[in-house]
């Protein structure tokens, strides 16, 4: 058995410690830290409530150890409030009611938003295929396309929502 | 879930890699993407008492074609893949292949190479570079040899690798014109293990017979199986129906699937013909030019 000294930047907070090697991401983030916004759900490999993002792209933190992150750059949901104001995507889900019971949110929320900061247009197919590894069992997943679909129109400013034609395309897609 | 103790290091270089893979023997295992790895060591289906994480090593991570053939590097993630512009305008088996692989999420971690060196046969990469003639280069301390992928796998889990070998690169023969490639996954859901598999990549030739092919099937036996018969059946022949109905059925009968929660044997075989059927037809639609090289309905 080996511990390290990690040092890992936490939305922007350096944070150093002696960790076991078996030390998963999601429990440094969780018990070490103490930010306990991202949830362990299957633990698996399979739900993505764990996602955060490592160097600006999704990653599920329960399929990652602590010391792989050293000298890495993690974003957790607590990461997206910015002096007392939502995040886009956090002010989409509250505006499209984009969650039920809450625990896939903070991992359906990161990976939101690695998505549009990549790209503020996304076409409701993209949105879906980029939160297909984000299990939801309460919405049904269509509050939560409407939020991310809310947060995009925020982050590109006033430029118009997908015309419905590009909707019409995709469910042609998706049959 | 908790991992048994294992020691971690992470070497700056392959040699340095392959010393330590050589001084734990049978003991130690890379770690590359972990998508694999990590949750078989929560789930404590293996313990390890050190892994070597590869990922800090320069100089893995790329995606290009050269002297006639792609190379991917063993730190090139699936995303990659799918990024790729080359891969994109002249691999579409590849972009099928890795658009099926896991979630997205999964696939920004996942590496190729880590895809085929697990040796797991419900892993997607393996058939498709079986269709694909690839080869795998294997670095150990004496240096280096190019493994085909046809001799790769010899059981579950189990590959030609040595102990202290490392897969460091893909390496697949760039295709000559008038070829195309599919492959065709039936999932029960997103991030699922194939019930079954098929990957076909072929070359067509005068009067659009078929001049050569590869086919490889995924998930229905210990190891990833090159439909060896269906291939040899349809070389010189004309891609008709009744042609590829009967290659169709000989990479049926190259199935050896087992029962388990995704079907019974006899089911996994029957999906092997219809995918089959279905990749063959994809195929040579991309070797016309006549289907997109990304994406399908």
């Amino acid at each position: 058995m080996s511990t390290h000294k990690i040092t890992v930047t936490v939305n922007g907070q350096q944070h150093s410690a002696e960790v076991e090697s078996r030390l998963l991401l999601v429990h440094f983030i969780r018990e070490n830290l103490r930010l306990t916004g991202t949830h362990i759900g299957c633990d698996t490999t399979h739900c993505g409530a764990c996602t955060v993002l490592l160097d600006e792209r999704p990653v599920k933190s329960c399929t990652l150890f602590a010391v792989q992150a050293n000298g890495r750059a993690v974003r957790t949901v607590e990461g997206l409030e910015q002096n007392g104001q939502l995040h886009p995507v956090q002010a989409g889900f509250k505006e499209e009611h984009g969650l039920q019971c809450g625990y896939c949110t903070p991992g359906m929320m990161m990976t939101a938003t690695a998505l549009l900061e990549g790209n503020t247009n996304p076409s409701e197919l993209e949105i879906r295929e980029a939160i297909s590894g984000n299990l939801c069992r309460c919405t049904g997943y269509v509050n939560i396309v409407k939020a991310i679909q809310h947060a995009a129109k925020e982050m590109r400013g006033a430029a118009a929502v997908p015309s419905q034609a590009a909707n019409e395309a995709d469910a042609t897609v998706h049959a | 879930m908790i991992p048994s103790s294992f020691d971690y290091v992470a070497p700056s270089s392959l040699d340095e890699a392959i010393a330590v893979l050589g001084e734990h023997a049978g003991d130690a295992k890379v770690l590359s993407g972990g998508q694999s790895l990590i949750p078989m060591l929560k789930l404590r289906l293996a313990a390890p008492t050190v892994l070597v994480d590869i990922n800090r090593i320069p100089g893995l991570d790329y995606i290009e074609e050269r002297d006639g053939a792609l190379h991917i590097g063993a730190l090139t993630r699936e995303h990659a893949l799918e990024a790729s512009t080359v891969v994109r305008a002249k691999y579409p088996i590849l972009l099928d292949t890795a658009r099926v692989i896991a979630d997205p999420i999964v696939r920004n971690s996942a590496t190729v190479c880590g895809n085929v060196a697990h040796g797991d046969p419900g892993n997607d990469h393996p058939a498709t570079m079986i269709a694909l003639g690839a080869s795998f280069v294997a670095r150990g301390p004496n240096g280096t040899r190019s493994i085909p992928a046809r001799e790769f796998f010899q059981g579950l889990f189990t590959t030609a690798l040595s102990e202290d070998e490392i897969v460091t690169e893909i390496v697949i023969p760039a295709p000559p014109p008038r070829s195309g490639g599919a492959y065709f996954k039936l999932e029960r859901k997103v991030g699922d293990y194939a019930t079954a598999a098929v990957a076909v990549q072929l070359t067509l030739g005068a009067g659009n017979d078929c001049a050569r092919v590869g086919i490889g099937l995924t998930n229905v036996g210990s190891t990833p199986i090159a439909a060896t018969q269906a291939e040899s059946f349809l070389v010189n022949k004309p891609l008709d129906d009744r042609t590829i109905a009967q290659a169709a059925q000989l990479a049926a009968d190259a199935a050896d699937p087992f029962e388990d929660r995704r079907g019974t044997a006899d089911y996994k075989r029957d999906v092997i013909r219809v995918l089959t059927a279905r990749a063959i037809r994809l195929a040579a639609q991309r070797a016309q030019g006549t289907a997109p090289t990304a994406g399908r309905a």
